[in-house]
């Protein structure tokens, strides 16, 4: 473990910058002379700082978005360092490549810091006990630690962690600690409150946006409404005439109000003039665009997938079913807009950033400022929500280019318009459905043709190709579990003129709802329950059959309901969990009323129940949005939708009961912050067929799929 | 630029700002008090909520000269330690997940309860259903109400 006295002051640093209001990073020789042996705690390892007074400083290097990393992640250090956890304090460090990539995306926070942060742990622990050890000229077996404190068993004096925290840090760690066994944990598999929620009711945390800075400017941005467009020109006479407005800067994707406020920036920006040259984009529209797609799911793909013989053996089925489905451009609307500080100087540059991306940044700050990785810092703070918007570096990369352009820290402020309008979408897509039933009505055949922008192509990501497939825009399908005899998916990488990224469980956020609605479409073809023909096709994928049956049997699938109410199911074996929601539902008149979502998850061993039963909770509101409300429409290269009255989401009031079941597992920990999202949509939809017999095939669902 | 003075979280507080600055600004840049949110800058999504005289108001729609003499109370001022009853039910109940919203969540529900000290489900699903939470704290936040109510009941009025 690199311990290192300049790695070790810059972490300091940049708590200390989450924080304090108004802190200001001060320069290194600086801070090395306030910087006493007694101030500071030693750093342990990369993960774990001791202070002298016993706190304990645990680093989160995937920062919070709510998906609850702050705690997790510290249960998992904590468990094995048996420090007292009262005593817990966090920070997210700045770059150190210790930790490796970080960034959080993928629901992998726990699946990757499962072994090395709980091996951290256990080092840490080691060399404190070590420490302990040598001070009293014991062997360290003889010394025992539990709660912050080492206990000589030869002669039952005792030293707390801080006390030997220094000593310990100078040890050279070993390379082999043993991990407890399941049996052992004390804080692993418990439901312990979060760490942060105190801070988060009082108003005390901070997000990027809170970030103040002495010395520091506010700016807003006019990008181009149509994308990829450019500036030709600009006047900015009328916004410069507004009280607070300082400069106008034209940057690489627009033009930059500099102002005293943000209000001010906001006011600047709406009121600059500008010509743009809009580019290839600006005729694009969504009737257009889904018209391509449609077209292009009706000619021979790339192959994404083949079992049997695929598609022709529809030849030799006793029925035949076809279906075109839909799903639309989404936002991800974060609650907290985009925003991002930064300070670019000629001997160093620094981002304070709510990121989901912090080694992109720091990536896109060197390619900006020409400066070596040691002279950027980027400060991780809270995250008001990300669901992948944060992932992209853009709007960090839109700071660096401005703070650059006027030499002063400034605040870059995202208006919720900027958001929904000028930001990074999950993709529209199309997939063209084939199935076969074979004499007695089972699912024979399977057959999808995908026309799908690759998911990741406008952020941080290359887009997962492989063979021409874009991996994550066939998932869901492609990776379909079920034990159908001839399958076969086609792909095809369309583009859609419209930056995208990974939005909140990715290919499974529409794949999912077509692949599980078309199924229960071949199950009422071939006149089975959609629960019996699951379980047949499952049979030999036990997670997934052990999740559909729990629940199933919660839901009491068998049992009647009131009148008026239906059940609709959809399973996912995504990230390494596998999910099975049953939503019941009632149409009246027209309208739609999700009652009550029983889930079951198998996500292997469990850190945190209490966060799992959050994050399924958060995913099924999240993925009902989406199935209810959320499209974004495209008219002459300009996002039609603006604002919360236009993409609208689900409030309180049409919030499901949701009831989560998690199954007891020895295996490895899958992921959870995207597990519940995919059958969401699928689950309702198909419960609405069972209550209308009307199939819906395109999100989100509308007014006249239910009259 | 105008002075205005008014009651900010129960001390008399002056600003020097543009008298159409909305209040969300006046507190977040001028005051540095950035517990107050901004989401949608539309009076939509009640993520900047404050009282205002004692009602919940969307505080980047009130313009900052009609607070002048008025009484003002964001999340930082509901209380000082985090004791008020609401606050103690979101904590119990370990509500928040990234937690931007709830400010303006808890300013809308501690002003709910005032007036309404023992809301039903559909009482808070009126009020409540106009404060945006893209995580879906929703059904964990109609729980912490109801807690809420229990506490207040209990004379735990902070």
């Amino acid at each position: 473990m690199n311990s290192s006295r300049r790695g070790f002051l810059k972490s300091t640093t940049a708590g200390a910058a989450g924080l304090v209001i108004g802190f200001y990073l001060p320069e290194r020789n600086e801070l090395a002379a306030q910087a006493t042996a007694a101030a500071i705690p030693a750093r342990v390892n990369a993960w774990v700082r001791i202070g002298t007074d016993d706190s304990v400083t645990l680093m989160i290097h995937k920062s919070e978005m709510g998906q609850g990393t702050v705690t997790s992640l510290s249960q998992l250090l904590a468990e094995e360092l048996e420090c007292d956890w009262k005593k817990v304090r966090t920070e997210f460090p700045p770059i150190d490549p210790a930790f490796g990539l970080q960034g959080v995306f993928g629901s992998q926070s726990i699946r990757t810091g499962w072994g090395p942060l709980r091996t951290a742990g256990a080092q840490a622990h080691d060399l404190l006990i070590r420490a302990a050890a040598e001070r009293w000229a014991i062997d360290k077996a003889e010394c025992h630690a539990a709660n912050g404190v080492i206990g000589n068993t030869v002669n039952a004096s005792k030293l707390t962690f801080g006390q030997v925290a220094e000593a310990a840090a100078k040890l050279t760690p070993s390379a082999n600690v043993p991990l407890k066994m399941p049996a052992q944990f004390k804080l692993i598999g418990k439901s312990i409150p979060r760490l942060d929620t105190r801070d988060k009711v009082t108003g005390a945390t901070k997000f990027g946006i809170d970030v103040r800075v002495p010395g520091m400017v506010y700016a807003a941005v006019a990008r181009c409404p149509v994308f990829g467009g450019k500036v030709v020109s600009f006047d900015a006479a009328k916004a410069k005439a507004i009280a607070g407005v300082k400069d106008a800067v034209q940057i690489s994707n627009g033009v930059a109000v500099i102002a005293d406020s943000t209000w001010a920036a906001f006011a600047g920006a709406k009121a600059l003039e500008i010509k743009w040259d809009e580019g290839p984009n600006a005729a694009f529209s969504t009737a257009g665009n889904r018209k391509t797609f449609t077209e292009q799911t009706t000619q021979p793909g790339v192959s994404a997938r083949k079992v049997g013989n695929g598609k022709a053996a529809l030849a030799g089925a006793a029925k035949e079913i076809n279906a075109v489905y839909e799903a639309p451009f989404l936002a991800h609307a974060p609650m907290e807009p985009l925003n991002c500080v930064a300070h670019v100087r000629a001997d160093g540059c620094d981002v304070w950033a709510s990121t989901q991306m912090q080694t992109g940044i720091a990536g896109v700050a060197r390619q900006l400022t020409g400066l070596p990785p040691d002279k950027i810092t980027i400060h991780s703070q809270y995250m008001g929500g990300g669901f992948g918007r944060r992932s992209g570096t853009d709007f960090a990369s839109e700071a660096i280019e401005i703070a650059k352009a006027i030499k002063v820290p400034v605040k870059v402020t995202w208006s919720r318009e900027n958001d929904i309008q000028n930001g990074l979408y999950r993709p529209a897509s199309v997939t063209r459905f084939a199935g076969g039933l074979d004499a007695e009505g089972w699912p024979l055949v399977l057959a999808a043709n995908i026309a799908c922008p690759p998911m990741g192509g406008g952020g941080s990501f290359g887009g997962g190709r492989g063979g021409g497939v874009d991996s994550t825009s066939v998932e869901g399908i492609a990776d379909l579990r079920y034990a159908i005899p001839h399958m076969q998916v086609d792909y095809h990488s369309v583009t859609g003129g419209i930056p995208t990224t990974y939005w909140r469980a990715v290919g499974y956020t529409q794949n999912t709802f077509f692949g599980e609605s078309f199924l229960d479409e071949l199950a009422a073809a071939g006149g089975k329950d959609p629960l019996e023909v699951r379980r047949r096709l499952l049979a030999g994928v036990p997670r997934l059959l052990g999740v559909l049956n729990l629940a199933a049997e919660k839901a009491g699938w068998e049992k009647p309901l009131p009148a008026g109410h239906h059940r609709g199911v959809a399973v996912v074996n995504n990230i390494g969990s596998f999910t099975a929601q049953v939503a019941e539902v009632s149409v009246t008149a027209g309208k739609l009323k999700v009652h009550k979502v029983v889930c079951a998850t198998d996500c292997g061993q469990v850190v945190n129940p209490a966060i799992i039963e959050q994050q399924l909770r958060s995913a099924i509101v999240f993925g009902l949005s989406a199935a209810l409300k959320g499209e974004l429409t495209i008219e002459a290269g300009r996002i039609q939708q603006g604002n919360f009255h236009q993409y609208d989401v689900v409030r309180m009031d049409e919030t499901p009961s949701v009831e989560v079941h998690i199954v007891p597992s020895t295996e490895a920990p899958g992921g959870m912050g995207e597990a519940g999202v995919p059958t969401i949509a699928p689950a309702v939809c198909n419960a609405i067929f069972a209550a209308t017999g009307k199939r819906i095939r395109r999100l989100p669902i509308q007014a006249q799929d239910l009259a | 630029m105008a002075i205005i003075r008014f009651t900010l979280n129960g001390k008399p507080q002056s600003v020097d700002v543009a008298p159409e600055m909305p209040l969300l600004w006046v507190l977040r840049d001028t005051l540095g008090l950035t517990g107050t949110k901004f989401g949608c800058g539309m009076a939509i999504c009640g993520a900047c909520t404050v009282h205002i005289d004692g009602q919940a108001l969307r505080s980047c729609s009130v313009q900052a000269r009609t607070v002048a003499g008025k009484h003002v109370v964001t999340i930082e001022g509901l209380s000082t330690d985090g004791s008020h009853p609401v606050q103690k039910a979101w904590v119990e109940k370990d509500v928040p997940q990234c937690g931007y919203c709830q400010s303006g969540q808890i300013m809308g529900a501690a002003a709910m309860l005032a007036k309404n000290p023992k809301p039903s489900d559909a009482d808070i699903d009126e009020v409540m259903k106009f404060y945006i939470c893209r995580c879906g704290t929703y059904q964990d936040i109609r729980a912490a109400i109801h807690r809420a109510a229990e506490l207040q009941a209990k004379g735990g009025v902070g």
